[in-house]
Protein backbone atom coordinates (compact mmCIF):
# COMPACT_ATOMS: atom_id res chain seq x y z
CA UNK A 1 0.00 0.00 0.00
CA UNK A 2 2.55 2.89 1.63
CA UNK A 3 1.90 6.44 2.42
CA UNK A 4 3.47 9.06 1.79
CA UNK A 5 3.51 12.97 2.72
CA UNK A 6 5.12 16.13 1.54
CA UNK A 7 5.13 19.85 3.19
CA UNK A 8 6.53 23.11 1.92
CA UNK A 9 6.87 26.08 4.36
CA UNK A 10 6.56 29.05 1.90
CA UNK A 11 8.74 32.12 3.12
CA UNK A 12 9.68 31.15 6.53
CA UNK A 13 11.48 27.69 7.75
CA UNK A 14 9.73 25.46 10.57
CA UNK A 15 11.06 21.98 12.42
CA UNK A 16 10.35 19.92 9.69
CA UNK A 17 11.76 16.87 10.70
CA UNK A 18 9.08 16.75 13.32
CA UNK A 19 6.63 17.64 11.53
CA UNK A 20 6.88 15.23 9.02
CA UNK A 21 7.79 12.34 11.48
CA UNK A 22 3.90 13.18 12.66
CA UNK A 23 2.93 13.32 9.55
CA UNK A 24 4.54 9.61 8.58
CA UNK A 25 3.80 8.10 11.96
CA UNK A 26 -0.12 8.86 10.83
CA UNK A 27 0.47 6.45 7.96
CA UNK A 28 2.17 3.90 9.67
CA UNK A 29 -1.11 1.24 8.86
CA UNK A 30 0.01 1.97 5.52
CA UNK A 31 3.43 0.18 5.74
CA UNK A 32 5.84 0.11 8.22
CA UNK A 33 8.61 -1.95 6.74
CA UNK A 34 10.59 0.99 6.33
CA UNK A 35 10.27 5.12 6.72
CA UNK A 36 12.38 7.07 4.78
CA UNK A 37 12.80 11.58 4.93
CA UNK A 38 13.83 13.91 2.79
CA UNK A 39 14.57 16.70 4.85
CA UNK A 40 15.75 20.33 3.46
CA UNK A 41 17.36 22.02 6.12
CA UNK A 42 18.37 25.18 6.89
CA UNK A 43 22.24 25.59 5.91
CA UNK A 44 25.01 28.03 4.71
CA UNK A 45 25.11 26.25 1.10
CA UNK A 46 28.81 25.89 0.99
CA UNK A 47 29.27 22.72 1.78
CA UNK A 48 27.69 19.47 0.62
CA UNK A 49 25.90 17.15 2.94
CA UNK A 50 26.46 13.68 2.07
CA UNK A 51 24.30 10.71 3.55
CA UNK A 52 25.58 7.60 2.48
CA UNK A 53 25.68 3.86 3.89
CA UNK A 54 28.59 0.94 4.16
CA UNK A 55 25.84 -1.76 5.12
CA UNK A 56 22.65 -2.93 4.82
CA UNK A 57 20.18 -3.14 7.08
CA UNK A 58 18.22 -6.29 6.06
CA UNK A 59 15.00 -7.49 6.73
CA UNK A 60 12.31 -9.82 5.09
CA UNK A 61 13.06 -11.20 1.50
CA UNK A 62 16.24 -8.25 0.38
CA UNK A 63 18.94 -9.59 -1.67
CA UNK A 64 21.64 -7.99 0.71
CA UNK A 65 23.45 -9.58 3.50
CA UNK A 66 24.36 -8.75 6.69
CA UNK A 67 27.90 -8.28 7.22
CA UNK A 68 30.56 -7.43 10.16
CA UNK A 69 30.89 -3.96 11.35
CA UNK A 70 34.80 -4.72 10.36
CA UNK A 71 33.72 -4.96 6.65
CA UNK A 72 31.79 -1.43 7.55
CA UNK A 73 35.06 0.39 8.84
CA UNK A 74 37.12 -0.90 6.43
CA UNK A 75 34.61 0.45 3.48
CA UNK A 76 34.61 3.97 5.45
CA UNK A 77 38.66 3.90 5.38
CA UNK A 78 38.15 3.35 1.82
CA UNK A 79 35.45 6.27 0.92
CA UNK A 80 37.56 8.31 3.38
CA UNK A 81 40.78 7.84 0.79
CA UNK A 82 38.58 8.35 -2.23
CA UNK A 83 37.40 11.91 -1.05
CA UNK A 84 40.99 12.69 -0.45
CA UNK A 85 42.24 11.73 -3.49
CA UNK A 86 39.32 14.20 -5.37
CA UNK A 87 40.28 16.66 -3.25
CA UNK A 88 37.42 16.56 -1.50
CA UNK A 89 37.75 17.90 2.30
CA UNK A 90 35.64 16.25 5.08
CA UNK A 91 34.80 19.52 7.20
CA UNK A 92 32.40 17.33 10.16
CA UNK A 93 31.56 13.80 9.89
CA UNK A 94 28.97 12.11 11.71
CA UNK A 95 28.90 8.15 12.17
CA UNK A 96 24.65 7.85 13.27
CA UNK A 97 24.85 3.99 12.98
CA UNK A 98 27.84 1.53 12.20
CA UNK A 99 26.69 1.35 8.67
CA UNK A 100 24.90 4.70 8.38
CA UNK A 101 27.24 8.16 7.77
CA UNK A 102 26.74 11.62 7.17
CA UNK A 103 29.45 13.78 5.90
CA UNK A 104 29.85 17.43 5.89
CA UNK A 105 32.10 18.18 2.45
CA UNK A 106 33.95 20.77 0.78
CA UNK A 107 33.98 20.10 -2.91
CA UNK A 108 33.89 22.50 -5.44
CA UNK A 109 31.97 20.69 -8.21
CA UNK A 110 28.81 21.10 -10.46
CA UNK A 111 29.28 17.80 -11.82
CA UNK A 112 28.44 14.96 -9.70
CA UNK A 113 28.35 12.24 -11.71
CA UNK A 114 31.77 11.18 -11.57
CA UNK A 115 32.27 12.26 -7.86
CA UNK A 116 29.17 9.34 -7.04
CA UNK A 117 30.16 6.74 -9.56
CA UNK A 118 33.82 6.85 -7.90
CA UNK A 119 32.27 6.47 -4.79
CA UNK A 120 29.88 4.29 -5.02
CA UNK A 121 32.60 2.21 -7.70
CA UNK A 122 33.12 1.03 -3.67
CA UNK A 123 31.69 -2.48 -3.37
CA UNK A 124 28.81 -2.30 -0.38
CA UNK A 125 28.45 1.68 -0.67
CA UNK A 126 25.04 4.07 -1.54
CA UNK A 127 24.99 8.10 -1.84
CA UNK A 128 21.84 8.19 -0.16
CA UNK A 129 21.68 11.86 -0.52
CA UNK A 130 24.03 14.71 -2.22
CA UNK A 131 23.38 18.13 -1.61
CA UNK A 132 23.39 21.41 -0.19
CA UNK A 133 20.44 21.47 1.55
CA UNK A 134 19.25 17.88 1.72
CA UNK A 135 19.35 14.88 3.89
CA UNK A 136 17.82 11.48 3.17
CA UNK A 137 17.44 9.48 5.88
CA UNK A 138 15.61 6.10 5.36
CA UNK A 139 15.59 2.75 8.02
CA UNK A 140 13.75 -0.34 8.69
CA UNK A 141 11.09 0.38 10.97
CA UNK A 142 7.64 2.99 11.65
CA UNK A 143 8.52 6.51 11.17
CA UNK A 144 9.04 7.59 15.07
CA UNK A 145 11.91 4.68 14.91
CA UNK A 146 13.54 5.91 12.46
CA UNK A 147 13.32 9.51 13.89
CA UNK A 148 14.16 8.46 17.24
CA UNK A 149 17.68 6.25 15.81
CA UNK A 150 18.66 9.15 13.71
CA UNK A 151 17.57 12.19 15.96
CA UNK A 152 15.91 14.10 13.09
CA UNK A 153 12.80 15.51 15.65
CA UNK A 154 15.42 18.88 16.17
CA UNK A 155 16.13 19.73 12.41
CA UNK A 156 15.18 22.58 10.94
CA UNK A 157 14.29 23.54 7.32
CA UNK A 158 11.96 24.38 4.78
CA UNK A 159 10.62 21.45 3.10
CA UNK A 160 10.14 17.18 3.31
CA UNK A 161 8.97 14.84 1.88
CA UNK A 162 8.36 11.46 3.31
CA UNK A 163 7.56 7.53 2.38
CA UNK A 164 6.03 5.02 4.76
CA UNK A 165 6.93 1.39 3.02
CA UNK A 166 4.68 -1.84 3.05
CA UNK A 167 7.18 -4.10 0.76
CA UNK A 168 5.62 -5.57 -2.65
CA UNK A 169 8.14 -5.35 -5.21
CA UNK A 170 11.26 -5.91 -3.70
CA UNK A 171 13.18 -6.71 -0.59
CA UNK A 172 12.80 -5.01 3.29
CA UNK A 173 16.31 -3.30 3.20
CA UNK A 174 17.15 0.28 3.04
CA UNK A 175 18.41 0.16 -0.66
CA UNK A 176 14.91 -0.57 -1.83
CA UNK A 177 13.53 1.84 1.27
CA UNK A 178 12.18 5.56 -0.42
CA UNK A 179 12.99 8.60 -0.91
CA UNK A 180 15.25 7.87 -3.76
CA UNK A 181 18.01 10.96 -4.79
CA UNK A 182 17.59 12.19 -7.60
CA UNK A 183 21.41 11.26 -9.03
CA UNK A 184 23.28 12.33 -10.06
CA UNK A 185 21.54 15.71 -9.24
CA UNK A 186 22.23 17.54 -5.94
CA UNK A 187 19.54 18.43 -4.02
CA UNK A 188 16.84 16.34 -5.80
CA UNK A 189 14.55 13.74 -4.01
CA UNK A 190 11.97 11.37 -5.19
CA UNK A 191 8.74 9.36 -3.02
CA UNK A 192 5.86 7.28 -4.88
CA UNK A 193 3.14 5.49 -4.06
CA UNK A 194 1.91 2.97 -6.98
CA UNK A 195 2.91 0.75 -8.97
CA UNK A 196 4.69 1.12 -12.21
CA UNK A 197 4.63 -1.60 -15.21
CA UNK A 198 7.55 -0.16 -17.80
CA UNK A 199 9.87 -0.21 -15.15
CA UNK A 200 11.89 -2.42 -17.29
CA UNK A 201 11.87 -1.53 -20.68
CA UNK A 202 12.47 2.57 -19.19
CA UNK A 203 15.45 0.87 -17.02
CA UNK A 204 16.87 -0.66 -19.70
CA UNK A 205 16.62 2.92 -21.87
CA UNK A 206 17.88 4.85 -18.91
CA UNK A 207 20.81 2.39 -18.35
CA UNK A 208 21.88 2.62 -21.63
CA UNK A 209 21.97 6.51 -21.56
CA UNK A 210 24.50 6.16 -18.26
CA UNK A 211 21.87 5.77 -15.89
CA UNK A 212 22.38 4.10 -12.41
CA UNK A 213 19.98 1.60 -10.44
CA UNK A 214 21.03 1.12 -7.33
CA UNK A 215 17.89 -0.97 -5.99
CA UNK A 216 14.75 -3.67 -8.00
CA UNK A 217 12.72 -1.21 -6.71
CA UNK A 218 10.22 -0.01 -9.42
CA UNK A 219 9.60 3.49 -7.49
CA UNK A 220 13.33 4.34 -8.24
CA UNK A 221 12.51 4.52 -12.05
CA UNK A 222 10.85 7.66 -11.07
CA UNK A 223 13.80 9.84 -9.76
CA UNK A 224 15.98 8.64 -12.44
CA UNK A 225 13.55 9.16 -15.12
CA UNK A 226 13.05 12.91 -13.66
CA UNK A 227 17.07 13.42 -13.25
CA UNK A 228 17.38 11.92 -17.15
CA UNK A 229 14.82 14.25 -18.34
CA UNK A 230 16.66 16.99 -16.30
CA UNK A 231 19.89 16.40 -17.96
CA UNK A 232 18.38 16.29 -21.29
CA UNK A 233 17.28 20.44 -20.36
CA UNK A 234 14.11 20.07 -19.37
CA UNK A 235 12.91 21.76 -15.85
CA UNK A 236 11.31 19.91 -12.91
CA UNK A 237 7.80 20.52 -13.91
CA UNK A 238 8.29 19.82 -17.50
CA UNK A 239 9.72 16.41 -16.63
CA UNK A 240 6.64 15.63 -14.36
CA UNK A 241 4.50 16.35 -16.88
CA UNK A 242 6.43 14.46 -19.49
CA UNK A 243 6.27 11.34 -16.89
CA UNK A 244 2.73 11.31 -16.93
CA UNK A 245 2.47 9.27 -20.75
CA UNK A 246 6.13 7.98 -20.34
CA UNK A 247 5.54 5.95 -17.18
CA UNK A 248 2.78 3.48 -17.27
CA UNK A 249 1.06 2.28 -13.90
CA UNK A 250 -0.75 3.70 -11.48
CA UNK A 251 0.96 6.30 -9.10
CA UNK A 252 0.98 9.67 -6.93
CA UNK A 253 4.57 10.91 -6.49
CA UNK A 254 6.66 14.35 -5.00
CA UNK A 255 9.68 15.39 -6.11
CA UNK A 256 11.77 17.86 -3.86
CA UNK A 257 14.63 20.08 -5.20
CA UNK A 258 16.06 22.62 -2.71
CA UNK A 259 13.53 25.13 -3.54
CA UNK A 260 10.59 23.51 -4.87
CA UNK A 261 8.64 20.61 -4.21
CA UNK A 262 6.08 19.18 -6.71
CA UNK A 263 3.31 16.45 -7.21
CA UNK A 264 2.38 14.58 -10.11
CA UNK A 265 -0.82 12.13 -10.28
CA UNK A 266 -1.20 9.09 -13.49
CA UNK A 267 -3.96 9.90 -15.38
CA UNK A 268 -6.21 6.80 -13.77
CA UNK A 269 -6.18 8.65 -10.59
CA UNK A 270 -5.62 5.70 -8.69
CA UNK A 271 -3.56 6.69 -5.82
CA UNK A 272 -4.69 9.06 -3.07
CA UNK A 273 -3.82 11.85 -2.26
CA UNK A 274 -4.93 15.07 0.02
CA UNK A 275 -3.98 18.03 -0.29
CA UNK A 276 -3.52 21.31 1.73
CA UNK A 277 -2.42 24.25 0.68
CA UNK A 278 -2.05 27.84 1.42
CA UNK A 279 0.40 31.04 1.17
CA UNK A 280 2.45 29.80 3.98
CA UNK A 281 2.07 26.28 4.15
CA UNK A 282 1.06 23.17 1.75
CA UNK A 283 0.87 20.00 3.03
CA UNK A 284 -0.01 17.07 1.59
CA UNK A 285 -0.45 12.92 2.08
CA UNK A 286 -1.75 9.61 1.11
CA UNK A 287 -5.08 10.16 3.91
CA UNK A 288 -5.85 13.09 5.84
CA UNK A 289 -4.67 12.08 9.12
CA UNK A 290 -1.40 12.83 7.77
CA UNK A 291 -2.05 16.71 7.51
CA UNK A 292 -4.26 16.89 10.70
CA UNK A 293 -1.14 15.99 12.15
CA UNK A 294 -0.10 19.26 11.59
CA UNK A 295 -2.60 21.01 11.17
CA UNK A 296 -5.48 20.11 13.75
CA UNK A 297 -7.56 23.27 12.87
CA UNK A 298 -10.64 23.33 10.28
CA UNK A 299 -9.20 23.61 7.55
CA UNK A 300 -9.79 23.12 3.71
CA UNK A 301 -8.61 20.31 1.72
CA UNK A 302 -9.17 18.49 -1.54
CA UNK A 303 -8.12 16.24 -4.13
CA UNK A 304 -6.14 16.82 -6.91
CA UNK A 305 -7.36 15.26 -10.16
CA UNK A 306 -6.14 12.90 -12.69
CA UNK A 307 -2.83 13.61 -14.58
CA UNK A 308 -2.50 16.62 -12.31
CA UNK A 309 1.37 17.97 -11.97
CA UNK A 310 1.89 20.64 -9.44
CA UNK A 311 5.35 22.69 -8.38
CA UNK A 312 5.54 25.09 -5.54
CA UNK A 313 8.26 27.17 -4.37
CA UNK A 314 9.52 27.87 -0.97
CA UNK B 1 -37.82 -18.40 -19.06
CA UNK B 2 -41.42 -19.82 -18.38
CA UNK B 3 -44.23 -18.06 -16.49
CA UNK B 4 -43.15 -14.13 -17.29
CA UNK B 5 -45.59 -11.75 -18.84
CA UNK B 6 -44.29 -9.13 -21.04
CA UNK B 7 -45.05 -5.97 -20.98
CA UNK B 8 -44.58 -3.22 -23.64
CA UNK B 9 -45.86 -0.66 -21.02
CA UNK B 10 -43.07 2.30 -20.75
CA UNK B 11 -42.94 3.71 -16.72
CA UNK B 12 -42.11 6.99 -16.14
CA UNK B 13 -38.52 5.96 -15.12
CA UNK B 14 -37.93 4.41 -17.61
CA UNK B 15 -38.57 7.49 -20.11
CA UNK B 16 -36.02 9.67 -17.45
CA UNK B 17 -33.75 6.60 -18.33
CA UNK B 18 -33.08 5.45 -15.10
CA UNK B 19 -33.39 2.53 -16.33
CA UNK B 20 -34.05 1.02 -20.27
CA UNK B 21 -35.27 -2.46 -20.58
CA UNK B 22 -38.69 -3.64 -19.76
CA UNK B 23 -39.06 -5.50 -15.71
CA UNK B 24 -40.84 -9.03 -15.85
CA UNK B 25 -42.07 -11.82 -13.80
CA UNK B 26 -42.51 -11.28 -10.40
CA UNK B 27 -41.21 -8.71 -8.83
CA UNK B 28 -38.14 -8.75 -5.94
CA UNK B 29 -38.91 -5.56 -4.65
CA UNK B 30 -40.86 -4.94 -1.74
CA UNK B 31 -43.19 -1.92 -1.26
CA UNK B 32 -43.89 -0.25 1.84
CA UNK B 33 -46.85 -0.78 3.90
CA UNK B 34 -47.27 1.30 6.54
CA UNK B 35 -49.40 -1.39 8.14
CA UNK B 36 -46.23 -3.22 8.25
CA UNK B 37 -44.13 -0.77 9.81
CA UNK B 38 -42.47 -2.71 12.38
CA UNK B 39 -41.18 -5.17 9.87
CA UNK B 40 -39.12 -2.33 8.43
CA UNK B 41 -36.77 -2.18 11.18
CA UNK B 42 -33.84 -3.68 11.82
CA UNK B 43 -33.05 -5.94 15.00
CA UNK B 44 -31.34 -4.13 17.22
CA UNK B 45 -32.33 -0.70 16.48
CA UNK B 46 -33.84 1.79 18.63
CA UNK B 47 -36.41 4.36 18.74
CA UNK B 48 -34.82 8.02 18.90
CA UNK B 49 -36.47 11.12 19.50
CA UNK B 50 -35.03 13.49 16.75
CA UNK B 51 -35.25 16.63 19.84
CA UNK B 52 -33.06 14.72 22.73
CA UNK B 53 -29.65 15.79 21.21
CA UNK B 54 -26.09 15.63 22.76
CA UNK B 55 -22.53 16.47 21.89
CA UNK B 56 -19.83 13.57 21.21
CA UNK B 57 -16.05 14.72 21.08
CA UNK B 58 -13.98 11.70 19.34
CA UNK B 59 -10.80 13.76 19.82
CA UNK B 60 -9.00 11.12 21.61
CA UNK B 61 -11.01 8.04 20.89
CA UNK B 62 -10.51 5.49 18.24
CA UNK B 63 -13.11 4.95 14.98
CA UNK B 64 -14.64 1.94 16.82
CA UNK B 65 -14.83 3.60 20.24
CA UNK B 66 -16.79 6.53 18.56
CA UNK B 67 -18.98 4.05 16.56
CA UNK B 68 -19.71 2.27 19.87
CA UNK B 69 -20.56 5.45 21.96
CA UNK B 70 -22.87 6.41 18.55
CA UNK B 71 -24.45 3.20 18.93
CA UNK B 72 -24.54 3.61 23.11
CA UNK B 73 -26.51 6.97 22.26
CA UNK B 74 -28.86 5.97 20.04
CA UNK B 75 -29.85 3.13 22.73
CA UNK B 76 -30.67 5.82 25.45
CA UNK B 77 -32.60 7.57 22.62
CA UNK B 78 -30.37 10.37 20.90
CA UNK B 79 -32.01 11.05 17.95
CA UNK B 80 -30.01 14.27 17.60
CA UNK B 81 -25.86 13.58 17.68
CA UNK B 82 -23.59 15.95 17.47
CA UNK B 83 -19.87 14.74 16.46
CA UNK B 84 -16.78 16.88 17.43
CA UNK B 85 -12.95 16.63 16.02
CA UNK B 86 -13.66 14.00 13.77
CA UNK B 87 -9.73 15.36 12.30
CA UNK B 88 -9.66 13.15 9.18
CA UNK B 89 -10.35 9.65 11.29
CA UNK B 90 -11.44 6.99 9.48
CA UNK B 91 -14.28 4.90 9.43
CA UNK B 92 -16.50 7.07 11.44
CA UNK B 93 -20.42 6.53 11.73
CA UNK B 94 -20.09 2.89 9.93
CA UNK B 95 -23.30 0.77 9.99
CA UNK B 96 -25.51 2.82 10.89
CA UNK B 97 -29.46 1.24 10.34
CA UNK B 98 -31.18 3.37 12.02
CA UNK B 99 -33.07 6.97 11.93
CA UNK B 100 -30.79 9.33 13.12
CA UNK B 101 -29.58 13.38 12.53
CA UNK B 102 -25.90 12.94 12.90
CA UNK B 103 -23.95 16.52 12.19
CA UNK B 104 -20.06 16.03 12.07
CA UNK B 105 -18.20 19.19 12.78
CA UNK B 106 -15.14 18.32 10.95
CA UNK B 107 -13.90 16.39 8.57
CA UNK B 108 -13.45 12.17 7.30
CA UNK B 109 -10.90 10.27 6.14
CA UNK B 110 -11.80 7.37 4.38
CA UNK B 111 -15.09 5.01 4.63
CA UNK B 112 -16.96 7.48 6.93
CA UNK B 113 -20.66 7.14 6.69
CA UNK B 114 -20.32 3.32 5.30
CA UNK B 115 -22.59 0.66 5.13
CA UNK B 116 -25.96 3.16 6.55
CA UNK B 117 -29.08 2.81 6.32
CA UNK B 118 -31.42 5.63 7.36
CA UNK B 119 -29.67 8.09 8.83
CA UNK B 120 -29.37 11.87 7.89
CA UNK B 121 -26.01 13.33 8.08
CA UNK B 122 -24.48 16.26 7.30
CA UNK B 123 -20.67 17.00 7.70
CA UNK B 124 -19.33 20.41 7.97
CA UNK B 125 -16.00 19.70 6.58
CA UNK B 126 -14.20 17.57 3.88
CA UNK B 127 -14.48 13.52 3.18
CA UNK B 128 -12.05 10.75 2.41
CA UNK B 129 -11.83 7.92 -0.01
CA UNK B 130 -15.28 5.79 -0.42
CA UNK B 131 -17.41 7.65 1.75
CA UNK B 132 -21.44 6.32 2.48
CA UNK B 133 -19.99 2.98 0.15
CA UNK B 134 -22.94 0.90 0.38
CA UNK B 135 -25.70 3.45 1.18
CA UNK B 136 -28.94 1.79 1.48
CA UNK B 137 -31.28 4.83 2.24
CA UNK B 138 -30.78 8.51 4.21
CA UNK B 139 -29.39 11.42 3.20
CA UNK B 140 -25.68 12.84 3.60
CA UNK B 141 -24.71 15.69 3.10
CA UNK B 142 -20.81 17.12 2.43
CA UNK B 143 -20.29 20.56 2.77
CA UNK B 144 -16.90 20.38 1.10
CA UNK B 145 -14.78 18.30 -0.79
CA UNK B 146 -14.74 14.77 -1.23
CA UNK B 147 -12.21 12.19 -2.11
CA UNK B 148 -12.54 8.88 -4.97
CA UNK B 149 -14.51 6.27 -4.79
CA UNK B 150 -17.59 8.75 -3.71
CA UNK B 151 -20.56 6.82 -3.19
CA UNK B 152 -18.85 3.50 -4.64
CA UNK B 153 -21.99 0.66 -5.04
CA UNK B 154 -24.45 2.58 -2.98
CA UNK B 155 -28.29 1.34 -3.18
CA UNK B 156 -30.19 3.98 -2.32
CA UNK B 157 -30.68 7.13 -0.53
CA UNK B 158 -29.41 11.32 -1.56
CA UNK B 159 -25.09 11.44 -1.39
CA UNK B 160 -24.59 15.43 -1.68
CA UNK B 161 -20.89 16.68 -1.86
CA UNK B 162 -21.50 20.78 -2.05
CA UNK B 163 -17.64 20.93 -2.93
CA UNK B 164 -15.70 18.77 -6.10
CA UNK B 165 -15.44 14.99 -5.86
CA UNK B 166 -12.30 12.52 -6.74
CA UNK B 167 -11.89 10.14 -9.32
CA UNK B 168 -14.65 7.21 -9.53
CA UNK B 169 -17.28 8.85 -8.23
CA UNK B 170 -20.24 6.39 -8.36
CA UNK B 171 -18.98 3.42 -9.61
CA UNK B 172 -20.48 0.38 -9.41
CA UNK B 173 -23.63 2.58 -7.76
CA UNK B 174 -27.01 0.45 -8.21
CA UNK B 175 -29.42 2.81 -6.82
CA UNK B 176 -30.00 6.14 -5.13
CA UNK B 177 -28.42 9.92 -5.87
CA UNK B 178 -25.46 11.50 -6.24
CA UNK B 179 -24.95 15.19 -6.65
CA UNK B 180 -22.18 17.51 -6.82
CA UNK B 181 -22.03 20.99 -7.09
CA UNK B 182 -18.30 21.24 -7.86
CA UNK B 183 -16.44 19.20 -10.43
CA UNK B 184 -15.83 15.77 -10.45
CA UNK B 185 -12.66 13.56 -11.82
CA UNK B 186 -11.97 10.52 -14.06
CA UNK B 187 -14.32 7.55 -14.48
CA UNK B 188 -17.60 8.98 -12.54
CA UNK B 189 -20.39 6.36 -12.78
CA UNK B 190 -18.00 3.67 -13.94
CA UNK B 191 -19.55 0.59 -14.27
CA UNK B 192 -22.74 2.42 -12.57
CA UNK B 193 -25.95 -0.25 -12.94
CA UNK B 194 -28.73 1.96 -11.42
CA UNK B 195 -29.33 5.07 -9.79
CA UNK B 196 -28.83 8.78 -10.96
CA UNK B 197 -25.49 11.22 -10.69
CA UNK B 198 -26.11 15.20 -11.02
CA UNK B 199 -22.73 16.83 -11.61
CA UNK B 200 -23.31 20.81 -11.64
CA UNK B 201 -19.28 21.40 -12.43
CA UNK B 202 -17.14 19.87 -14.88
CA UNK B 203 -16.26 16.09 -14.77
CA UNK B 204 -13.12 14.53 -15.77
CA UNK B 205 -12.25 11.52 -18.84
CA UNK B 206 -13.87 8.10 -19.26
CA UNK B 207 -17.02 9.59 -17.96
CA UNK B 208 -20.34 6.57 -17.52
CA UNK B 209 -17.06 3.80 -18.78
CA UNK B 210 -19.43 0.74 -19.38
CA UNK B 211 -22.14 1.18 -17.41
CA UNK B 212 -24.89 -0.85 -17.61
CA UNK B 213 -27.85 1.56 -16.90
CA UNK B 214 -28.48 4.47 -14.79
CA UNK B 215 -28.19 8.45 -15.96
CA UNK B 216 -25.78 10.67 -15.21
CA UNK B 217 -26.47 14.44 -15.48
CA UNK B 218 -23.35 16.55 -16.47
CA UNK B 219 -23.69 20.56 -15.94
CA UNK B 220 -20.25 21.27 -17.17
CA UNK B 221 -17.78 20.42 -19.89
CA UNK B 222 -16.83 16.48 -20.13
CA UNK B 223 -13.21 15.16 -20.45
CA UNK B 224 -14.27 12.21 -22.40
CA UNK B 225 -17.34 9.80 -22.28
CA UNK B 226 -16.14 6.35 -21.64
CA UNK B 227 -17.23 3.26 -23.21
CA UNK B 228 -20.49 2.71 -24.16
CA UNK B 229 -21.82 5.92 -22.33
CA UNK B 230 -23.54 7.90 -24.64
CA UNK B 231 -25.77 10.67 -24.87
CA UNK B 232 -29.49 11.10 -24.54
CA UNK B 233 -32.33 14.01 -24.36
CA UNK B 234 -33.23 15.56 -22.12
CA UNK B 235 -36.57 15.33 -21.48
CA UNK B 236 -39.18 18.06 -19.44
CA UNK B 237 -39.70 15.08 -16.69
CA UNK B 238 -35.92 15.29 -16.73
CA UNK B 239 -35.58 18.92 -15.89
CA UNK B 240 -38.39 18.78 -13.55
CA UNK B 241 -37.04 15.83 -11.85
CA UNK B 242 -33.76 18.02 -11.31
CA UNK B 243 -35.10 20.84 -10.46
CA UNK B 244 -36.84 19.55 -7.49
CA UNK B 245 -33.85 17.44 -6.78
CA UNK B 246 -31.33 20.21 -6.51
CA UNK B 247 -33.96 21.91 -4.22
CA UNK B 248 -33.28 19.30 -1.69
CA UNK B 249 -30.04 19.46 -1.83
CA UNK B 250 -29.95 23.06 -1.22
CA UNK B 251 -27.68 23.68 -4.36
CA UNK B 252 -27.76 25.23 -7.58
CA UNK B 253 -31.64 26.30 -7.51
CA UNK B 254 -30.22 28.93 -9.57
CA UNK B 255 -28.42 26.51 -12.23
CA UNK B 256 -29.84 26.82 -15.97
CA UNK B 257 -30.78 23.05 -15.91
CA UNK B 258 -32.09 23.20 -20.33
CA UNK B 259 -28.01 23.52 -20.15
CA UNK B 260 -27.50 19.86 -18.39
CA UNK B 261 -26.43 16.88 -20.82
CA UNK B 262 -27.82 13.73 -20.39
CA UNK B 263 -25.54 10.49 -20.31
CA UNK B 264 -26.99 7.17 -20.51
CA UNK B 265 -25.78 3.58 -21.26
CA UNK B 266 -25.48 2.52 -25.29
CA UNK B 267 -26.01 -1.18 -24.11
CA UNK B 268 -23.82 -2.10 -27.02
CA UNK B 269 -21.33 -3.71 -24.60
CA UNK B 270 -24.12 -6.11 -23.22
CA UNK B 271 -27.01 -5.85 -21.06
CA UNK B 272 -26.77 -8.29 -17.74
CA UNK B 273 -30.70 -8.24 -17.34
CA UNK B 274 -31.73 -9.63 -20.72
CA UNK B 275 -29.51 -12.66 -20.16
CA UNK B 276 -30.99 -15.81 -19.69
CA UNK B 277 -29.99 -17.63 -15.95
CA UNK B 278 -27.46 -20.23 -18.23
CA UNK B 279 -25.95 -17.03 -19.87
CA UNK B 280 -25.82 -14.70 -16.70
CA UNK B 281 -23.76 -18.01 -15.54
CA UNK B 282 -21.85 -17.99 -18.81
CA UNK B 283 -20.76 -14.83 -18.82
CA UNK B 284 -19.60 -14.89 -14.79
Amino acid sequence: MCGIAGLIHRGKSSNVGSELQGMLQALKHRGEDSTGYALYGDTDGKNFIMRFKVGENVGEGSSSVMEDVSVYDERKKVVDETLDEMGAKIVKEERVLPYSLRYEIDYNTKDLLDFSQRIESIPGVEILSMGKSLEVIKDLGNAKMVCDRYSLDKLVGTHAIGHARMATESGVDIKSAHPFWGYPFSDVSVVHNGQLTNYWNNRRALENKGMRFMSECDSELIAVYIAQKMREGASLEEGMKESLTGLDGVFTYFVATKDSLGMAKDTMAAKPLVLYESDELVAMGSEEIAIRSVLPQEIDTYDPFDGEVKVWQI
Amino acid sequence: MANLKTTEKKSKSQSMGMHTEVLTGRTQQKFFNPDEAENFYYFGTYDVDFNKRTDLDVKNMTAPEANKEIDNLMSQGYGTIVIKNPQGKHSLGVGILNKLNLIFEGSLGYFGMGSCDGPIVRINGRVGWSCAENLMAGKVVIEKNAGSCFGAAIRGGDLICKGSVGARTGIDMKGGTIIIGGDAGAFTGFMMQRGRIIILGDVGINLGDSMYDGTIFVGGEIGSYGSDAIDAELTKNDQDWLKRKLKVAEIGESFDLSKMKKIVAGKKLWNYDNLEPTEKKGAI
